[in-house]
């Protein structure tokens, strides 16, 4: 199924866009991927992290650091000179090295989401002071970054385009495309990484944890350990994905860490269906297009639209659109319009109501 | 030093309120014992002193000879202390079978939970405790579904799976049926076999079913203690129960 769908984005796709419109459906599909990693701590685990712009944006800036240095020997990046800087800070000198920025572009924010996390978790905060303790984060991150011009160009950002990679210029159709496929490669590769936590006996620890965490306590789990790790694999993740979305975009700047672009990822897993990963990958995509879509067209309306449909999210659909087609919506939607549901066995049976209920339990469980 | 649990002189005080006032209580191997009380005895927080939940404010308490002061409540239940609360706290997201899994996994550090798998002989052994708590034919929907008493008893079948020494029970028949309350009692007594037990009930007609020893908890201190016949005939018990005005204003 997924294996199938995949294949559509990457070889009928391609056909019917042109290479620009593929630049920003492979952008959807790197928030796609962050949107798995919220996902995970948020959907299975029950953290609401409004932080993840921190790691999306630090993947970004370790590719970007290592674009920013094609330069012939002793040079260093053009914009250093405007602060009257001469020489490269000491940090910068490992992202040389291409093996050791693909490493870093997720090991520096599981890193960082790691010690984020074990400090909170094991101090059992959790709820929504750990929520505003993301946020926190990710607004002192953001100030690190906006205003330190002289050592990583602050506001203005690191810009991709003209650098080298893939054998070619990344701002380039041939490039971009590969980058088209590259992204859809890694998107599958989180998902299956994401399934693959959530499908057994940890995935249902993280239910549990979400659930009930003093219960998981007295059964002789440790939930710190847990949430640690699933915490920094969802940076890690987003770290993927902000160097993906980095270069196909051109710039990576500390906008990146915007409280409202952070809240924002909250918001495509919540439309498309928390703790289904589908539902992730499906907000993301949906949100995004239909940005494009009506910001085209009416960009004043946008944020009122994208207001509107957390709301409706909220209220009428709170498991999202996934959620809601897997409690039955479709047979909702046709006993509005006056249809009976499908029939497919004895009426005596499907008339017993205790019966009915159990099996929808039943299907729900299967699908 | 042979006594499962031994609680010492213990103290916990919330802000100058007393919840357990010098309390002394000791239990042996195999022994099933059931504590009353009043509201407001102490109980829980009896449970929560040995659970870690809460630390005692002075005293100890020791389980097979161990101090458990400062260990947090994942370390006290992986040696050997099982935990039931008083309202069923089952994931009810996850079905029976998942539930007992979680619970019977025998590596609960992160990683052999994460690449380990259970093994046949364990799918086994889940299965038949399935069987025994009544469950096998509910064993895949989810626990959101179960009743109340099928609650209560998945909550005590995940208790079992931990393989705990010391099974702490606290108002197993609460909101049960008699007849669900009778099976409970069986199912108790049958534990009380291979396991120590410490039930906290109200249901006087189940303790009475399933009680050897009864202790009587009052205003965070042991009363007394004895048969079920003993301590309903001590005039001391039956003042606290019966009780004085004044009593009833502090439960």
């Amino acid at each position: 199924m997924v294996g199938a769908i995949a294949l559509v984005f990457l070889v009928i796709v391609p056909l019917i866009l042109p290479v620009s419109r593929l630049q920003i459906l492979g952008r959807f599909l790197s928030l796609a991927i962050v949107a798995l990693g919220i996902d995970l701590v948020w959907g299975y685990t029950g953290l609401l992290s409004l932080g993840h712009g921190i790691f999306f944006a630090l993947g970004g800036y370790a590719l970007a650091m290592n674009l920013s240095l094609q330069l012939p020997e002793g040079q260093i990046p053009e914009f250093f000179s405007l602060y009257g800087v001469e020489k490269l800070p000491w940090f910068w000198a490992p992202f040389n090295s291409f093996p050791f920025t693909l490493l870093a572009i997720f090991v520096i924010p599981a890193a960082i989401a790691g010690l984020l996390g074990y400090v909170v978790f094991r101090n059992r905060i959790r709820g929504v002071y750990f929520s505003i303790l993301t946020q926190a984060a990710l607004v002192v991150f953001f100030n690190l970054f906006n205003g330190q011009q002289k050592l990583i160009n602050g506001t203005n950002g690191l810009k991709t385009a003209s650098a080298e990679l893939f054998g070619g210029q990344v701002g380039s159709p041939d490039v971009q495309f590969k980058l088209y496929m590259l992204t859809i490669v890694l998107l599958v590769g989180a998902y299956v990484l994401c399934r693959w936590l959530t499908g057994g006996r940890f995935g249902r620890l993280l239910v549990a944890i979400r659930d009930d965490e003093p219960r998981v306590r007295f059964s002789g789990y440790d939930p710190t350990a847990f949430k640690v790790l699933v915490f920094a694999v969802s940076g890690a993740i987003a770290g993927i994905a902000g160097a993906l979305y980095t270069v196909q975009s051109g710039i990576v700047s500390p906008q990146y860490m915007d409280i409202a672009f952070s809240i924002e990822m909250v918001i495509w897993v919540a439309v498309g269906g928390r703790a289904t990963l589908v539902g992730a990958v499906l907000g993301a995509l949906l949100v995004n297009w239909a940005r494009v879509l009506l910001s085209e067209r009416f960009p004043e309306v946008w944020l009122f639209f994208q207001g509107a449909l957390f709301l409706i999210v909220v209220t009428v659909l709170p498991d999202g659109i996934i959620g809601w087609f897997r409690s039955g919506g479709v047979n909702q939607v046709r006993s509005l319009l006056g249809m009976a549901p499908p029939v497919s066995t004895f009426p005596a049976v499907d008339l017993n109501e205790e019966i009915q209920r159990e099996r929808e339990i039943v299907q729900q469980k299967d699908s | 030093m042979n006594k499962i649990l031994d609680i010492q002189d213990v103290t916990v005080s919330f802000d100058g309120f007393k919840a357990l006032n010098d309390l002394n209580f000791s239990m042996e191997p195999g022994e099933l014992r059931v504590i009353i009380g009043p509201n407001g005895a102490g109980k829980t927080t009896f449970l929560d002193v040995i659970t870690g939940k809460v630390q005692p404010t002075t005293g100890r308490a020791l389980f097979k000879g161990r101090n458990l002061r400062n260990l947090p409540e994942h370390k006290i239940s992986r040696l050997g202390v099982g935990r039931k609360f008083q309202t069923p706290r089952v994931y009810l997201n996850l079905t029976p079978r998942e539930n007992l899994e979680l619970s019977y996994n025998r590596h609960k550090n992160l990683f052999a939970t994460l690449l380990g798998k259970p093994s046949k002989g364990d799918r086994e052994e889940i299965a038949q405790l399935l069987a025994i708590i009544g469950l096998a034919a509910k064993a895949n929907i989810p626990a959101s579904v179960l009743s109340h008493g099928e609650k209560q008893w998945l909550e005590i079948g995940m208790l079992v799976a931990q393989s705990p020494d010391l099974l702490l029970v606290d108002e197993p028949v609460a909101g049960m049926t008699d007849e669900e309350t009778e099976r409970t009692g069986q199912l108790l007594i049958s534990l009380a076999e291979t396991h120590s037990i410490i039930v906290i009930e109200h249901d006087m007609e189940f303790v009475r079913q399933i009680a050897r020893q009864v202790t009587v908890l009052h205003q965070g201190s042991v009363l007394c203690e004895g048969t079920m016949d003993e301590v309903q005939n001590d005039p001391r018990v039956i003042e606290v129960y019966l009780g004085e005005p004044q009593e009833e204003v502090t439960a």
